[in-house]
């Protein structure tokens, strides 16, 4: 029963509060949707930080993306074995995970340790900051867990589970049954983070300036233009 | 050819006080508010001096404004779009707080609370940004007023290149003038350019810069790339700011608060037509000290019928044609030739121009200590070296500060020979090759500078791009989401304890 319900009916809880929070946040408080630095304030550990972080944080987020929504077949008909893929997961995020953790450890230290970085922290900065902390060693953890048993039928579960739930299987929660604690509780954490998202600085995800790319330098406004489209209601 | 408007300022140095009025007063306006107390939209340097944020016209350093690659084409100076956005996770090129400075307050009330004592009680300094004390403040936004501090720590100001600056440092020689600061609006503005977000923009109908504070993300590349620093990262919202050349007033016809509240008088605002399809070109002249050449060359002359009838084509409206004719901005910058913009090398085409100051001279002229060439003193002779001066205008180029300032010299003694001899002096104007009716003009607008020469502003017509009935009832100027705010409730951070208040709210002992 409390399996079905964390792992059955708490993802869809988790996804469903993440995309509408998103949504209804992007459309009703766009002045609140920034990056939140704070490097104006204090730039010395950023430097380290905030570059480990970021490159660490988005290649394990890449791999676990691929790794865990991607059919074993596709990769076995490509001539990955499962055990061989769990050893490159394992390894990859081992190695990224590392440069991870010391960016985040960085940015911990800063934020509660720099009395202006403190002071000037939300409650949800701060939750959000420890969350991923706790995560990313939930995470590096699990690598010891896997490497007692390297024949990949834990992580075929694992991804199993992913898979039937981005699948709306109604059987996902039977999946997640006796797999190690520790994955249990990464994924719960990880959930939880994708449920406190939109009410937290992760939204700036969202707002990845690619598009920076290919504009042009100089942009220009014509009041009343397609850009400057009033809403009524809205004024401001 | 794209015909465009923009209200330009130009600031009259030789008239400016250093009272920072203009500072004070928008700062009342715009940036009493939490996360920008350091932040000061306009503010009065005394030069020479390394200025507010610290050295910031040490491009090496900051990495603002355009550079001209060897191909020719421009880019800015912080790197190219992938350059731009590989610095986003964390800036190398940002200024930091202590840049400009720790923002702080004083414990006020403790002069009301203070217990009788022997000695007369203090308000001892906090900071506003941790509410803990600071023992001792090391630096403020005008930490160099008048000379303040050593001539070794304000002579690494990047105006003295090519100055011999040593004798400057001697108290004989030294030397100082005022350079009230603000947004330049520029016409190939850089912070534009490294928004990744592509929430800056310029406005057409006037050229104001502004920052969408809905679409701002705070990637914070803007603050780098402005050549003049005059980007604000608000540490508590987490959105850039800048100065907003009070689009409020200026939509009404009502010039901006700093050019209304200006004791000195010395701040004139007007409209300029410019050719738009013209300012790449400009931007990219391959010697920096074409660049004021090349943008006094996209400016169009608003009597010519060809130049009315294309601004008609391109939507300008009538009111704006006729205050173009007006500027006072376009006389000074055209016509007489005596402004100047800031800083021409950093390749931003800035609409922001300064007349540039005269220095003591007279007296030391009559005493027949320096030379004289008839009536005009020899301006190589002034206090303030021209060389500093072409450095901060003209991309060191000599030749029309040395002008300007000869102009304005034949005007003060043009006019002191009719008010004080009671003769016109027509030789004197000849050497500078002004005729009787410009230079009545020039005394005019400079030395009287009556409110309506001073500003020539158009309104914008607001009416013809809104709909007022979609209007009513609405928030009027708010901070993003119109009425609701954004600073409380669930997607939004809880307000802070500290934060800029007024003096007399001030918290003692936390």
């Amino acid at each position: 029963m409390l399996n079905s319900i964390l792992f059955g009916l708490y993802p869809y809880v988790a996804i469903a509060v993440f995309l509408a929070g998103s949504l209804i946040r992007f459309d009703r408080e766009q002045y609140t949707w920034r990056s939140g630095s704070s490097q104006l304030l204090q730039r010395k550990m950023l430097m380290w930080g905030s570059n480990c972080f970021h490159v660490g944080v988005l290649a394990i987020l890449a791999g676990h993306f691929v790794g865990l929504l991607t059919p074993h077949e596709w990769y076995t008909g490509l001539g990955l074995s499962v055990p061989n893929k769990q050893l490159l997961a394992m390894a990859a995020g081992g190695v990224f995970g590392l440069v991870c953790l010391l960016g985040i450890t960085l940015l911990v230290m800063r934020r509660l340790g720099d009395a202006r970085i403190r002071a000037t922290s939300s409650p949800m900065d701060i939750a959000i900051l420890l969350m991923l902390f706790a995560q990313l060693l939930l995470g590096l953890s699990s690598i010891f867990v896997s490497a007692q048993h390297l024949d990949g039928a834990e992580m075929l579960k694992l991804a199993g589970w992913a898979q039937h739930i981005v699948t709306l299987q109604t059987d996902a929660a039977g999946l997640m049954a006796d797999v190690h604690p520790i994955f249990k509780l990464h994924i719960l954490l990880g959930l939880t983070i994708f449920l406190v998202f939109p009410f937290s600085r992760l939204v700036h995800i969202w707002s990845v300036p690619l598009g920076y790319i290919g504009r042009s330098y100089q942009v220009v406004r014509r009041r009343g233009g397609p850009a400057a489209v009033r809403v009524p209601g809205r004024g401001r | 050819m794209k015909i465009r408007a923009q209200i330009a300022m130009v600031l009259n140095l030789d008239k400016c006080i250093g009272c920072h009025t203009c500072s004070v007063t928008c700062k009342n306006v715009w940036t009493s508010r939490d996360g920008v107390e350091y932040a000061w939209f306009n503010n009065v340097e005394t030069k020479p001096g390394i200025g507010y944020p610290k050295d910031w016209e040490n491009q090496k350093k900051w990495k603002g404004g355009w550079v001209r690659s060897s191909s020719g084409r421009l880019v800015p100076r912080m790197g190219g779009k992938f350059r731009v956005l590989a610095k986003i996770f964390a800036n190398p090129d940002l200024p930091e707080i202590d840049d400009y400075y720790e923002p702080y307050t004083f414990d006020y009330e403790h002069l009301q609370n203070a217990p009788l004592s022997e000695a007369s009680p203090t308000a001892r300094p906090r900071s506003v940004i941790t509410g803990e004390r600071i023992e001792k403040i090391e630096w403020g936004p005008n930490w160099e007023e008048i000379l303040g501090g050593e001539f070794s720590k304000r002579s690494r100001d990047a105006n003295f290149e090519a100055v011999e600056k040593e004798i400057y440092g001697e108290f004989e020689n030294s030397f100082m003038m005022y350079l009230p600061r603000l947004c330049e609006h520029c016409l190939n503005p850089a912070c534009v350019a490294a928004c990744p977000s592509g929430s800056i923009y310029k406005r057409e109908e006037d050229g104001i810069v502004l920052i969408d504070q809905d679409k701002c993300r705070g990637w914070r590349m803007c603050v780098s790339a402005c050549p003049y620093k005059k980007i604000y990262y608000n540490w508590e919202s987490g959105k850039a700011e800048k100065c907003t050349f009070c689009y409020p007033r200026v939509e009404a016809g009502l010039p901006t608060v700093c050019s209304e509240t200006c004791v000195g008088r010395i701040r004139y605002l007007g409209v300029m037509l410019y050719d738009a399809d013209r300012i790449e070109a400009a931007a990219s002249m391959a010697d920096e000290r074409d660049l004021y050449r090349a943008q006094l060359d996209i400016f169009l002359d608003p009597n010519d019928p060809a130049v009315i009838a294309q601004a008609r084509l391109d939507g300008i409206a009538e009111a704006w044609l006729e205050a173009a004719k007006r500027s006072p901005v376009y006389k000074m910058a055209i016509d007489w030739k005596i402004a100047f913009p800031l800083h021409p090398e950093y390749r931003t085409l800035p609409m922001v121009w300064y007349v540039p100051p005269l220095s003591p001279i007279q007296a030391r002229a009559e005493a027949g200590l320096i030379g004289v060439n008839g009536a005009i003193p020899d301006v190589s002779q002034l206090r303030i070296p021209i060389r500093y001066l072409a450095n901060l205008l003209t991309a060191g180029e000599e030749y029309p500060v040395r002008f300007a300032l000869e102009r304005l010299l034949a005007m003060r003694a043009y006019m002191r020979a009719r008010h004080v001899d009671g003769r016109e002096d027509a030789e004197v104007l000849a050497q500078v090759n002004l005729d009787r009716a410009t230079v009545e003009d020039m005394y005019k607008t400079l030395a009287l500078a009556a409110y309506e020469d001073r500003f020539v502003i158009p309104t914008t017509h607001r009416e013809y791009a809104e709909n007022a009935f979609d209007l009513r009832g609405s928030c009027g100027f708010s901070f993003g989401n119109g009425c609701a705010g954004g600073d409380t409730g669930l997607f939004g951070r809880a307000k802070h304890e500290h934060g800029f208040r007024a003096p007399t709210d001030a918290k003692v002992g936390t």
